[in-house]
């Protein structure tokens, strides 16, 4: 079972990294989340700053800024995942092998959760790199850190559903923007009004439940929203290909 | 004629695709170290029935039983034992030939130690010792065929099932794969789909035909060419254009 998760996640890494699009990503978004790690830097060192610590106003609004950025790129992260396999005709390798719909979702979940990773470790190198000159705290940045990777571990699952739905990446890709953008935008319906439903649609937003990460709060009702969404995903994932395999 | 060991047992597959019907009440046997070719015109079910023998898809009634092992009960052991090249190939073209082996060996279980020279006769099989470094992207159509070929048998199947395997190559190329397939056919069993009546004359010991989701033919070759029929009037006969 492990093994044959490994086995799918390694290929996906493998072929993701052959392709320019892994490396663009990776350039892009660094680049992105550099110019967030930068500003708040420069302000902070204005004499006339009024912020009150360094990791607070420069780390955390960085992991809050690249959580917008990944969001924004993730879709183009997770869109090959399945459609791609359909679409070259390599699922038929993968559904005549000795090996369950179960271990060929988990294995495309895990490949794409350690780029992830990756991502995560090279945006967390810049405010490491502070620590050479002053004192951080990083108990606030390992809750940005685990924040960010539920956060991660979600949309990386929505990914990889709605890749599972359609054989034509494009398509995946632009329905999970449309997801993504749908549980960011939610919570205008829960702003500036004190109704039940306004509750629950700030409550379902996907960021959230982010923010009290980044300022160090560990709420295990944040920590179960994501892995909740992630679990669903992936069930739903899962159900949907052996549909497939049932009824197509 | 053989009687050996049955190696697959296809008992009443049918198959609906939505309202379409597929096939219906397929049923027959292969049986050990045969070719059975699988005729019919285009649409009549044979890759149907072939991706239901080999696990893609799954039939809405009647089982499959493949070296004693049901593929919707026990479906990891079934499976073991097929090599499947579906009729779109299923290649990653941004591995080299080496990688895309690899990983499927290793899709199929084979133990680590075993690999390397599973790998390595496999290729010389199937004609690709010097393409091992190349791109398969950058491979001709006949050289991708030969490696959906050594995907299908890396692994020692018992039986091996291709989908249309000449389609697109060139005479040469086909005489080469049909070569292999007689070679293969000593340890294998080898079912294919084709709608070349003269592929099946020249290398099947047994011919199914297919027509509309039925088998309207399960015969030995040999006995069917005895009686002085060509397969081309049988296939006609059966397949419901008279000539």
């Amino acid at each position: 079972m492990i093994n044959n998760i490994i086995l799918i996640a390694r290929n996906e890494l493998r072929r993701f990294f052959k392709s320019t699009l892994a490396w663009i990503i990776l350039a892009i978004i660094q680049f992105l989340v550099a110019i967030f790690f930068y500003v708040p830097l420069v302000m902070y060192l204005q004499p006339a700053s009024p912020a009150s610590g360094l990791t607070d106003s420069v780390v955390s609004t960085m992991y809050g800024f690249a959580a917008y950025i990944i969001l924004i790129i993730s879709p183009l992260l997770t869109m090959r995942l399945i459609s791609e396999e359909r679409q070259l005709g390599t699922i038929r390798l993968l559904f005549s092998s000795p090996i369950s719909i179960t271990e060929i979702v988990l294995g495309k979940f895990l490949g794409i959760i350690v780029f992830y990773l990756l991502i995560l470790f090279m945006i967390t190198l810049m405010p490491l790199s502070l620590s050479f000159g002053t004192q951080l705290d990083f108990g606030q940045i390992l809750s940005s850190l685990v924040g960010l990777f539920l956060l991660m571990a979600s949309i990386a699952s929505i990914g990889l559903f709605l890749s599972s739905l359609t054989n034509s990446p494009a398509m995946a890709a632009i329905s999970t923007f449309g997801a993504i953008l749908f549980l960011l935008i939610i919570k205008i319906g829960g702003t500036n009004s004190s109704s039940n439903l306004a509750v629950i649609f700030s409550y379902l937003s996907i960021d959230g439940h982010y923010n009290n990460f980044l300022s160090g709060l560990f709420n295990s009702i944040d920590i179960f929203y994501y892995i909740i969404l992630t679990t669903l995903f992936i069930i739903l994932c899962i159900w949907r290909i052996d549909a497939e395999r049932t009824y197509g | 004629m053989k009687k050996d060991k049955t190696l697959i047992s296809i008992n009443g597959l049918t198959k609906f695709y939505g309202p379409k019907k597929a096939i219906e009440d397929v049923s027959f046997d292969v049986h050990q170290a045969e070719i059975l070719g699988l005729l019919g015109p285009n649409a009549a079910g044979k890759s149907t029935t072939m991706q239901i023998i080999c696990g893609v898809i799954a039939a809405n009634n009647g089982s499959v039983n493949i070296a004693g092992h049901d593929i919707i009960d026990a479906p990891k052991q079934a499976k073991q034992n097929i090599g499947f090249l579906p009729e779109q190939l299923p290649l990653y073209g941004d591995l080299t030939v080496d990688e895309y082996l690899l990983y499927s060996a290793k899709l199929r279980g084979i133990k680590k130690q075993d690999l390397n020279g599973l790998i390595i006769s496999c290729k010389k099989r199937c004609g690709l010792e010097n393409t091992g470094k190349r791109l398969i992207q950058n491979l001709s159509k006949g050289y991708k065929q030969r490696v959906g070929i050594a995907q299908a048998i890396i692994h020692m199947p018992s039986i091996i099932i291709l989908d249309e395997p000449t389609s697109g190559l060139d005479p040469k190329q086909i005489l080469e794969i049909r070569e292999l397939m007689r070679e293969l056919s000593k340890v294998h069993s080898i079912i294919i789909s084709t709608h070349i009546l003269s592929e099946v004359e020249a290398i099947c010991d047994r011919v199914l035909i297919i027509n509309e989701g039925n088998i309207v033919l399960d015969q030995y070759l040999k006995k069917l060419l005895a009686d002085n029929n060509s397969l081309e009037s049988v296939f006609l006969r059966l397949t419901g254009d008279r000539s």
